[in-house]
């Protein structure tokens, strides 16, 4: 099957004076599985409901194929969506919730009772056509609706954080779920969510939003360890934010005057800084070690510890700047170091320099 | 509240004393619908009669009027819930601001008096139609029309309020998804938003029909010179109430208790089948009890008892009782007749030995003109009746004859 392109056109939603989505710019393939990855209220749900046309975009244009979508209702669109509440509709059986679709269409009972048991066999349900919705568990209701939305056939199939409202096991056990249909079916995925884990592990490429602005469109790889932005560094993934000045700039290694003294790191995609121009320095936790042979070393003092299962995670305090180290778990328990003052060392390409921006949650 | 605290007497009592409070009027009348005697009440009892349901069907100017009332109440539904639901599906689609406005306009009816809504609906259906030239012949100036709109004004906004409930339980969603699917807005509303509202629309409907037959306040100006229950019930208390109108609510008790039990056979079948302990239940996985309980059973049985009595009844006959009743009737009159008799004759030999004596009173009339005389009471010497005043001696020269206004 092959899935047509979606392109979004300098698309821009303002409702009166708020802008919801700021000339966005871009091109999904068909068959990819895309994600929009940002915190609430950054524009991605408004952007998903411009793709599906209950907003029309105030400026640009949204294509589906080559086709200006602009005028054409939600029903009239290649596109089906998943509601983060799934939306099913609750006075009918599951068997005539996924056929509703058909039904409106004026396919015949008995031909849309039969696609209707089809598509509960591909969802590994085949049976509960008959129950009511509110008698199913979250994870089928969310099958139901994946179900619902395939049932004619979408060229593209639009999915308005449908995970939230699950517990973390079937989270985590519908993700692949997820990503195993997208395969299976061979459709566009348009996948929204402010939870990463989501984006990382199920997407072929992630556009990150902050305030209405596609910040950055790259694979989970890309977007995990060359982010372009102060946001995309602090929002994807767990860091360390380090304020300073740059002194200096040899090749593609730039060093930092900072609170807690002279830092090394890499500038990001290749950018060259002027001495002077205001940056963070962004460290992950995992790759601060509790070592002074490195590039870069600072002093700490410990303030507490936590424990994760999979890795422990110091919280430390280097003269007013927050320091997070994770430690991977080895099953023993690990020298105690509470209380005390430690210092910490990491190499200057593990460390990132992007310029001065907005940090999330900040 | 139990024993233990010492309660349980006065709370007994009291409980005693609140259901007499409720129910005592009901049961009083029924039970005078049953006695013959022609004044609603329970002491003397006089026969076991069904004569009074008769009464009540024979009387054409209620009949006619519970037509109507039917009729009107038909129409009301028809068009009073449709408009409620448009008001409370435009109510909302509204922002906040305007809403409230649009609210507060469309709940006024039902907060103006009824009286009120009936005067200035005839007075505008009349202008209205004076304006076009409408004869008095036309819908402008008839009172089932006029009532069926005045009662539509507010009537509407009960139904109104009913959806407006609903709705916000409705998640909008729910249609999104729907157009989403590839359903057209009518499709939408058809398929999802009726289907939701449904037991609303049967609530409303009842509520209205309810509020229609048995509104007063307006319907009393508005139905002109025709009546409705209603106002013919009202007009027959007026002039005076026999033990008709306690078999009326003979009868509206017994539908009223019919409903309520086939709804609350309705309401535990569905509730043992949405929580699903049905099977379990010991009524309802026995399958002949299953069947005895079901609504429809509940129904055919009790109506099929109500029709029972209502045959019985009509097949009872209270005339020998009735005649034994008049008998007694007459045979004490005849007594309290011979008693007077008797005692004027006793009076009269009484006074027969004491006439000489009373003689020398004669000669020497009485200041009274012997107006005490006990024989002056008989009923032959019953004083004539007043002499008519004299015709010339009225201080407005007798300008209030009636034969003054004679022409001359």
């Amino acid at each position: 099957m092959t899935s047509k392109d979606i392109v979004l056109d300098h698309v821009s939603i303002r409702f009166g004076h708020y802008t919801a989505v700021d000339n966005a710019h871009l091109k999904i393939k068909g068959g990819e599985f895309f994600s929009f990855l940002g915190p609430s209220g950054c524009g991605k749900t408004t952007l998903l409901r411009c793709i599906s046309g209950f907003n029309d975009p105030t400026e640009g244009r949204v294509l589906i194929g080559t086709q200006d979508m602009k005028g054409i209702g939600p029903n009239k669109r290649p596109t089906a969506l998943i509601f983060q509440n799934l939306a099913l509709f609750p006075l009918m059986s599951v068997a005539e919730n996924i056929a509703f679709p058909l039904e409106v269409r004026g396919v015949g009972k008995k031909d849309r009772l039969k696609r209707a048991d089809e598509l509960l066999e591909m969802i590994a349900l085949p049976g509960v056509g008959g129950k009511k919705v509110h008698e199913l568990s979250g994870g089928q209701r969310q099958r139901v609706a994946i179900a619902r939305a395939l049932a004619v056939e979408p060229d593209i199939l639009l999915l308005d954080e449908p995970l939230s409202a699950l517990d973390l096991k079937l989270r985590h056990h519908m993700r692949t779920e997820l990503r195993a249909i997208q395969q299976r079916v061979g459709l566009t995925f348009i996948y929204i969510t402010h939870d990463q884990g989501e984006a990382l592990t199920m997407s072929d490429r992630v556009a990150v939003m902050n305030k209405g602005v596609i910040e950055q469109v790259d694979p989970p790889e890309t977007i995990y360890n060359r982010p372009k932005t102060s946001f995309v560094a602090s929002f994807v993934g767990e860091t360390n934010a380090i304020e300073g000045k740059v002194a200096s700039q040899t090749e593609g290694v730039v060093a930092l005057d900072t609170q807690i003294g002279r830092l090394t790191g890499r500038a990001a995609g290749g950018r060259s800084y002027k001495s002077g121009d205001q940056c963070y320095l962004f460290i992950r936790p995992e790759q601060l070690k509790l070592s002074e042979n490195q590039e870069n070393t600072v002093s700490a003092q410990w303030i507490k510890e936590e424990f994760e299962g999979n890795s422990r995670q110091m919280f430390l305090d280097a003269k007013g700047v927050d320091l997070r180290l994770s430690r991977v778990n080895s099953g023993q328990s690990p020298e105690d170091l509470s209380g005390r003052s430690v210092s910490l060392g990491f190499a200057a390409d593990q460390a990132i320099v992007l310029p001065h921006g907005d940090l999330a949650g900040a | 509240m139990n024993r233990g605290t010492g309660g349980g007497f006065v709370a007994a009592g009291f409980s005693l004393l609140f259901f007499a409070f409720l129910f005592g009027p009901l049961i009083i009348m029924v039970i005078t619908a049953f006695n013959s005697s022609s004044f609603p009440r329970i002491t003397p009892w006089e026969c076991f009669t069904t004569d009074w349901f008769g009464v009540l069907f024979g009387d054409n100017r209620l009949m006619g009027g519970l037509l109507n009332s039917l009729v009107i109440a038909v129409g009301v539904v028809a068009i009073a819930v449709p408009i409620g639901l448009a008001g409370a599906l435009a109510l909302s689609e509204l922002g906040p601001k305007l809403r409230a406005t649009l609210y507060t306009v469309l709940i006024t009816p039902i907060l103006i008096p009824g009286v009120v809504l009936g005067i200035s609906t005839i007075v505008f259906w009349g202008a209205l139609g004076r304006s076009v030239g409408a004869g008095y012949g036309s819908f402008f100036f008839n009172g089932m029309f006029l009532t069926l709109a005045g009662q539509v004004t507010f009537i509407s906004a009960y139904a109104m309020l009913v959806f407006m409930a609903r709705l916000q339980r409705f998640d909008p969603l729910l249609t999104e998804a729907a157009l989403d699917l590839g359903a057209t807005p009518g499709q939408a509303f058809r398929k999802i938003l009726l289907p939701f509202l449904g037991p609303a629309i049967g609530s409303a409907a009842f509520l209205t029909f309810l509020a229609s037959f048995e509104n007063y306040n307006t319907t009393v100006f508005t139905i002109l010179s025709d009546s409705t229950f209603t106002t013919a019930l009202a007009s027959k208390v007026r002039l005076g109430t026999d033990p008709s109108l306690s078999a009326l609510a003979v009868i509206i008790i017994g539908i009223t208790l019919i409903g309520a039990i086939v709804h609350e056979a309705h309401a535990r079948r569905q509730e043992a089948l949405r929580t699903g302990t049905a099977p379990r239940s010991r009524v309802y996985g026995n399958p002949v009890l299953k069947t005895l309980v079901h609504p429809l059973t509940v129904f055919i049985l009790l109506a099929g008892a109500a029709g029972l009595a209502a045959y019985l009844g009509s097949q009872h006959d209270a005339s020998a009782c009735k005649a034994g009743i008049l008998e007694e009737k007459r045979a004490r009159q005849q007594q309290l007749l011979d008693e007077q008799r008797k005692r004027i004759e006793e009076q009269r030999k009484q006074a027969a030995p004491t006439a000489p004596s009373a003689a020398p009173g004669k000669a020497s009339p009485s200041p009274f003109g012997g107006a005490f005389n006990p024989g002056s009471l008989a009923p032959n010497a019953a004083p004539a009746p007043a002499a008519e005043p004299p015709k010339s001696n009225s201080p407005f020269g007798g300008a209030f004859n009636p034969g003054e206004l004679k022409p001359e």
